[in-house]
């Protein structure tokens, strides 16, 4: 009556990879979306600040950038380690920022030009002496909406 | 005539494809959206200011300062900086009616009719050597205060977050509760 045959044991089934592109590909659409490249090396360390009222920099292509910070190791016999300030890739002075903005503000649509906005990512640490300094030549450089760099301060 | 058989291609390195892809993405990602606190530098200016302009009064203004020690004196007293939002926000509301906090002045606005409207300004100093985070505390502590304000009223008038109403709606709560927040042109104290 054992009419019951034991299945054929042995020999594992190939899993089915036919989905496996779609899986890989899902993932890739969603790293490709958030992705946003570096655009510039830091040469001098951020840790940035923290504070709870942030906003959100809508339109990161009305952004212009100025780091502020302690030089990387590599850097600290050349330039010190006393907090300096980074326009795209190199060091530079409060007095190169007048001409960094303009730069800037020239490579912008005209009509985004009023939106000009200027962030400035400094170091928690750093002293608010250079800030000032940074923020009195952005005033003779006309660039007045800044936004302070910082990230939301866990609770 | 016989269909000719397409050949089917074949799709076994697909994956590997995506991969390669997918692991340029992961390395050259960076997910940090930019965040920060947003403000409106003041216009310079290059003419003597002429003096014409009645000076603001004292009761008007909230000085607060930071040393570089990266303590805060407001109004002439020492302050912790748990305690300014509480002490922002009084100033700005002044809720009865004292005579040392900023005086008020009717006016018309949409949606509330006509509300008393605070004339307090801050007034914001700070040292050459205090911290960047300290400075951003503050700024972010007073900014605080307003953001309180606004959502209490917000949701008092409209019973609604502040962040949900429409653009009417939030620019009449802005007037009723304006962002006037000075910063005086640095110079050292404190020293």
């Amino acid at each position: 009556m054992a009419k019951f045959r034991k299945k054929k044991s042995g020999g594992q089934q190939a899993i089915n990879t036919a989905s496996l592109p779609d899986i890989v590909f899902m993932l890739l659409f969603f790293f490709m979306v958030s992705t946003t490249m570096k655009e510039t090396d830091l040469k001098v360390t951020v840790r940035p600040a923290q504070a709870t009222e942030i906003e959100k920099l809508e339109r990161k292509e009305l952004a212009t950038f100025i780091y502020v910070g302690v030089p990387a190791k590599s850097f600290q016999s050349l330039y010190g380690s006393e907090p300096r300030i980074q326009l795209n890739d190199q060091f530079a002075t409060v007095d190169d920022i007048q001409s960094y903005i303009a730069q800037a503000r020239d490579a912008m649509k005209e009509s985004d030009q009023p939106k000009m906005i200027t962030s400035i990512k400094a170091d928690k640490e750093c002293s608010m002496g250079i800030i000032t300094d940074i923020k009195q030549a952005l005033r003779k450089a006309a660039a007045l909406k800044i936004i302070y760099s910082a990230n939301e301060m866990a609770k | 005539m016989a269909k000719r058989e397409i050949p089917e291609v074949n799709a076994g390195s697909m994956a590997d494809i995506a991969f390669l892809l997918l692991i340029f993405f992961l390395v050259t990602t960076t997910m940090d959206s930019d965040t920060g606190l947003a403000r409106l530098l003041p216009p310079i200016q290059d003419a003597p200011v002429d003096d014409k302009t009645p000076p603001i009064k004292e009761r008007n203004v909230f000085t607060v300062l930071v040393n570089s020690n990266d303590q805060l004196l407001v109004e002439g007293k020492p302050m912790r900086m748990e305690r300014l939002t509480e002490a922002t926000k009084e100033f700005i509301e002044n809720p009865r009616n004292a005579e040392n906090l900023p005086e008020k002045k009717a006016t018309d606005v949409q949606f509330f009719g006509t509300v008393e409207v605070g004339k307090g300004v801050i007034s914001l100093q700070n040292d050459r050597g205090t911290t960047y985070q300290t400075y951003l505390m503050v700024q972010n502590e007073l900014q605080r205060a307003y953001t309180e304000l606004r959502q209490d009223l917000a949701k008092k008038r409209f019973k609604k977050d502040y962040l949900d109403l429409d653009k009417d709606e939030q620019s009449a709560i802005r007037e009723v509760y304006p962002q006037r927040i000075s910063e005086a042109e640095p110079k050292n104290i404190g020293k």
